[in-house]
């Protein structure tokens, strides 16, 4: 990756006076004032975020469900119209090669969102597994710009954006739906997915557009106490909600039973005529759905001050080393650090008592359901 | 970003005022890239620092530094204000959020404001 490309909304961020730094070959903010204010923000009222690196790649034609059903380990053909579903797309051997959201825009018409990172490797696949398909595989990443309002107010902020359409049908929306509504007449994708553990929204718009659509999202939204929220705040927002990243719980080394999300891999898929259906990765994945895990990932409450980070080892009371953190940072919302570890299945029930190494001195923690946080419900 | 004529610096983004004892702090270079200090780890007063070597962390929410020693010397003072509001060293990273005053021992290998900025530009 030589370039850098920049995000349509990269003059807005400058303006806002954003620290930008590299992800995934994309200049994107880390923050604009404070990752704690925009982390708590998003908790309290909203935040306003531009995931326009993310990877979007349609899927259309009349193969699009049995290319899918095929491409991924989840039952895409059975997915509603305007119905979103979390997915993955694993290799032969089970390895997760990303996690996806999946959305159903019509009978023969998908819309499949990648993580940046892997975009390349998701588009690829998409097509080399296309072979043989009525089907078009359309990289639709770089005209296409996403922004995520997420947050208690986010529904309030959407109703009250002018130029926005659809704010009735919005607020009937189901969490993991989609919609086409219409910003100063272009048509825009809304979603009611995020990456925070907050409710939101996330919408999908024409690059071009999107400038316009970011300044009335946050002139709406500044009654309702919405900032503009970076990447850092994001990543401490997934974390509380026990969200995985890809590259941290997640990579082509782990499968979806290892994470804790074998729910996602359907085993029980058949085709049109009832036979199973030999999805890639199946065989592999049916295996591991039968072996004795080796590892698992978990939740781990900090005892103390000092948060495990990515790569620090988890050892057990005799200093045995039993797993490794994945993730971890002090929790804004919690106010203790927090974090996720694959640890060996012995001592991964919930109460068992760890520690942490952190830079050479070993930190307790405690063995804790996840997600972390989960928002209020009402 | 301006930087202080009057301090001298480290490689590693801390601040010494020079004087009897020495106020140490870090920059607000370092601050920027850190982000939001929810944890300050400080050595106990009493304790000996060595330059160069590591005397604390300082943690936010999206990383960690170590507190690097910018003089040999022993802490008279730990700032306990930023210790239980570390935000201080965020808001005013030259003044209220100093870290440790040091009665020095030695003190070689500073930078001036001039030397620091070009490194930190």
């Amino acid at each position: 990756m030589t370039d850098v490309i920049a995000s349509p909304l990269h003059t807005e961020h400058v303006a806002l006076g954003a620290s930008l730094t590299p992800f995934a070959g994309w200049d994107m903010p880390l923050r604009y004032t404070s990752d704690l204010a925009e982390h708590t923000a998003v908790r309290t009222a909203a935040g306003l975020f531009d995931l326009s690196h993310m990877g979007e790649i349609g899927v259309s034609g009349p193969d699009a469900a049995r290319l899918l059903d095929t491409a991924l380990v989840g039952n895409l053909g059975a997915l509603r119209l305007h119905g979103a579903r979390y997915t993955m797309i694993c290799a032969p051997d089970g390895g997760v090669l990303d996690d996806l959201i999946v959305y159903r825009l019509g009978e023969t018409a998908f819309l499949v969102v990648a993580n940046a990172a892997n975009h390349d490797v998701v588009v690829a696949a998409l097509r080399e597994r296309a072979a043989g398909f009525d089907v078009q595989v359309d990289d639709a990443s770089l005209r296409t710009a996403l922004v995520a309002v997420q947050g208690p107010r986010a529904l309030e902020v959407l109703g009250a954006t002018p130029g926005l359409t659809g704010a009735d049908e919005l607020a009937a929306m189901r969490y993991y739906s989609c919609l086409p509504v219409t910003f100063d007449g272009v048509e825009v994708l809304a979603a009611r997915t995020g990456y925070t553990g907050e409710d939101g929204f996330e919408l999908f718009v024409d690059a071009e557009h999107t400038v316009a659509l970011w300044r009335a999202l946050l002139g709406a939204g500044e009654p309702f106490g919405l900032v503009p929220a970076g990447l850092a705040a994001r990543d401490s927002l997934r974390l509380e909600a026990g969200m995985p990243l890809y590259g941290h719980e997640l990579d082509t080394t782990t499968t979806p039973y290892d994470a804790g999300l074998g729910r996602v891999v359907r085993l029980d898929k058949v085709d049109e005529a009832g036979a199973v259906l030999d999805f890639v990765g199946r065989a592999a994945l049916a295996a591991r759905s039968e072996a004795t895990a080796t590892r698992t990932l978990v939740g781990l409450e900090g005892l103390s001050r000092r948060a495990g980070r990515p790569g620090h080892l988890v050892v057990g009371g005799d200093g045995s080393v039993v797993g490794e953190v994945t993730s971890g940072a002090p929790s804004p919302t919690l106010g203790h650090p927090v974090a996720m570890a694959y640890v060996t299945p012995d001592v991964a029930e919930p109460g068992t008592e760890l520690g942490v190494d952190v830079r050479g001195r070993v930190e307790p923690v405690r063995v804790v359901a996840l997600p972390f946080y989960r928002r209020p419900q009402g | 970003m301006s930087i202080p004529t009057d301090l001298q610096y480290t490689a590693e983004h801390e601040w010494v005022r020079a004087g009897d004892p020495a106020t140490i702090g870090v920059t607000a270079v370092a601050t920027d890239a850190l982000g939001d200090i929810v944890f300050l780890e400080l050595p106990e007063v009493g304790s000996t620092i060595t330059a160069g070597a590591v005397c604390g962390e300082i943690e936010s929410t999206k990383s960690v530094s170590e507190l690097f020693a910018p003089v040999t010397g022993t802490v008279v003072e730990v700032n306990d204000a930023a210790v239980a509001d570390p935000a201080l060293v965020n808001s005013d990273p030259y003044g209220e959020g100093w870290l440790l005053k040091v009665s020095v021992e030695s003190a070689e290998g500073l930078l001036d404001a001039e030397q620091y900025a070009a490194l930190a530009g």
